[in-house]
């Protein structure tokens, strides 16, 4: 009984922990390995230990990094100031009504990415419903194109990734207790003040979970910059040439060495902003 | 005067980032109902009923819905099953190597879904393994475990063992304690983590591209069809997810007011 005791947890543990040993793991050890390889995909590859791959990637795609890394932090700003006065609102003076105006929030995202984000491509093609109707008044140039510029991928990347913002500022929001607030005007603190120096701080761990949670999935996206931002080069992020790279071009190492590169790039600045705000239990 | 502007200032904010948030949904739903000519469905052409009763009489789209609901199921069912062992095992034993394992869970969640999609085809490639149904699988059941443990363990973090020992002290071995007393509380929480897991897999279009070979899911026929222009059919089996999604959603806040609230679903945002 006692060895059996002993055993469960191990035992309970070891389908779900094999599978994310064999089917993550090993497939990210796998891809360093892979960037250190040369050949071909009809050849097979060696492993040559080609370090000389990352600075070749890094200068060759140095650019991508540059805007897939102000894209995302452009999103993640907008996503937290559009974010944060819904969440304010629905935990503030939602009142009995709070559960249902978070579904109300999220229900759109209840429709497929890919549907929804095609749609907005619809909406704001060259003569779709909002500019070719302004085309027709006349009110902007007809050559105007709204489409494969910078600012449609960030729109597209803050509309998508909004809920990723607004959930954990809401339960970050809700927690507070509404008598800290009360003290602080009980202590002649307007309202703004209130708010910047009680309000705000208590909710800053929501800040940091939702910077993190809409940051890193918009690094790495290349939805966007596929749809709506029309597959043009002048938009295409990283994530668009590790796609191309290993799915068309089949050069698995430069590809492989990118995935790197972006996995680390990612946890570095992550690291940095958490110790920054020096915000823990972020795990749990 | 500026109190009564400043009172509406937050609510009309809330209402118009609302609106935002379901413009692409009532374009979908209204352009559901048009009957375009040729492939552009970007302008109003004439209202239709045919896109909701043609798409079930053709398998381009009825074979990938089916493939993408038979790997939802089943990688559900299998994320569940694992990830509720792992909360089990995280909340309520002490052994060595917590740490190993947390992390292991964690990490998958932050890293980019292009690199788990990515790392995965280096898998395949790797080994020659033919890509397909049984990789997706693989990759759905991999990247939802992570999810179900961090759901079901919230709810297990505040679970109150009494209830366990009062069932102990009425005679009821382990497993009967756990089947009649464990499982039905912890459960509202393992349901919110399979739903989460079957919305996260039914959606999936990054990692699922890198470990699909021939194999259409779903999502990926919507974005192939789209390269010529949305078709109809698309925004009809949109509108009628969200319509599933949307009784789904009302039906809970009714039961919900009915007063089984605790422990509801948690809404999730698919990407």
């Amino acid at each position: 009984m006692p060895v059996r005791r002993r055993l469960t947890p191990y035992l309970l543990l070891l389908p779900g922990a094999a599978w994310l040993l064999v089917f993550f793991a090993v497939p990210m050890a796998l891809m360093l390995v892979m960037s250190l390889q040369q050949g071909s995909l009809t050849e097979g590859y060696h492993l040559t230990w080609n370090w000389g791959i990352y600075p070749e990637v890094a200068s060759k795609y140095g650019n991508l990094f540059v805007r897939s890394i102000s894209f995302a932090l452009i999103t993640t700003l907008l996503t937290a100031a559009i974010g944060y006065p819904v969440a304010y609102t629905i935990a503030f003076h939602g009142g009995r009504l709070k559960n249902a105006l978070l579904l109300v929030v999220i229900m759109p995202f209840f429709v497929s990415f890919v549907i929804r984000t095609l749609n907005w491509k619809m909406v704001l093609a060259d003569n779709g419903l909002v500019f070719g109707t302004l085309k027709d008044l006349g009110w902007i140039d007809p050559a105007f194109r709204f489409l494969a510029t910078p600012g449609a991928v960030v729109f597209g990347l803050t509309y998508n990734f909004l809920p990723f913002m607004v959930l954990p500022l809401y339960v970050a929001l809700e927690k507070i207790d509404q008598r800290l607030v009360e003290a602080a005007a009980d202590l002649y603190a307007n309202r703004a003040r209130a708010f910047l120096r009680v309000t705000f701080p208590l909710s800053l761990p929501g800040v940091v979970a939702g910077s993190l949670l809409t940051f890193i999935p918009a690094v790495g996206d290349f939805i966007n910059a596929d749809i709506i931002g029309a597959r043009s080069p002048d938009v295409a992020m990283v994530g668009n040439v590790i796609q191309r790279l290993f799915l068309n071009v089949n050069d698995f190492p430069s590809a492989a060495a990118l995935g790197f590169l972006l996995v680390a790039g990612t946890m570095l600045l992550v690291g940095v902003y958490t110790s920054l705000v020096g915000s823990e239990r972020l795990t749990s | 005067m500026g109190a009564r502007i400043g009172r509406w200032l937050l609510p009309g904010f809330t209402g118009l980032v609302v609106a935002f948030l379901f413009a692409p949904i009532v374009v979908m739903i209204i352009f559901s109902f048009n009957s375009p000519r040729g492939h552009q469905n970007i302008t109003w052409q004439g209202f239709t009923l045919d896109n909701y009763l043609t798409i079930w009489s053709r398998p381009d789209i009825t074979d990938p819905m089916v493939t993408s609901l038979m790997i939802a199921i089943v990688s559900t069912i299998a994320a569940t099953t694992f990830g509720t062992m792992i909360a089990l095992a995280l909340t309520r034993y002490q052994f060595s190597g917590r740490g190993a394992i947390n992390l292991l869970i964690f990490i998958p969640m932050t890293a980019p879904e292009i690199i788990l999609g990515a790392s995965l085809l280096t898998l395949w490639v790797s080994y020659g393994v033919a890509r397909g149904f049984l990789t997706i699988l693989v990759a759905h059941i991999m990247f939802n475990i992570s999810y179900v443990v961090v759901t079901v363990r919230a709810r297990l973090i505040g679970f109150n063992r009494s209830l366990e020992e009062a069932g102990m002290d009425l005679y009821a071995n382990e497993r009967t304690v756990f089947w009649r007393v464990t499982f039905p509380l912890i459960f509202p929480g393992i349901l919110a983590a399979g739903l989460l897991a079957f919305a996260l897999s039914i959606d999936d279009y990054v990692i699922t591209l890198f470990s699909a070979g021939h194999t259409v899911t779903f999502p990926l026929w919507v974005y192939g069809a789209s390269r010529i222009g949305i078709p109809p059919e698309v925004n009809a089996l949109g509108t009628l997810f969200f319509l599933i999604a949307f009784v789904f959603i009302a039906v809970q806040v009714w039961a919900g007011r009915r007063g089984a609230g605790e422990g509801a679903p948690v809404p999730v945002a698919s990407r």
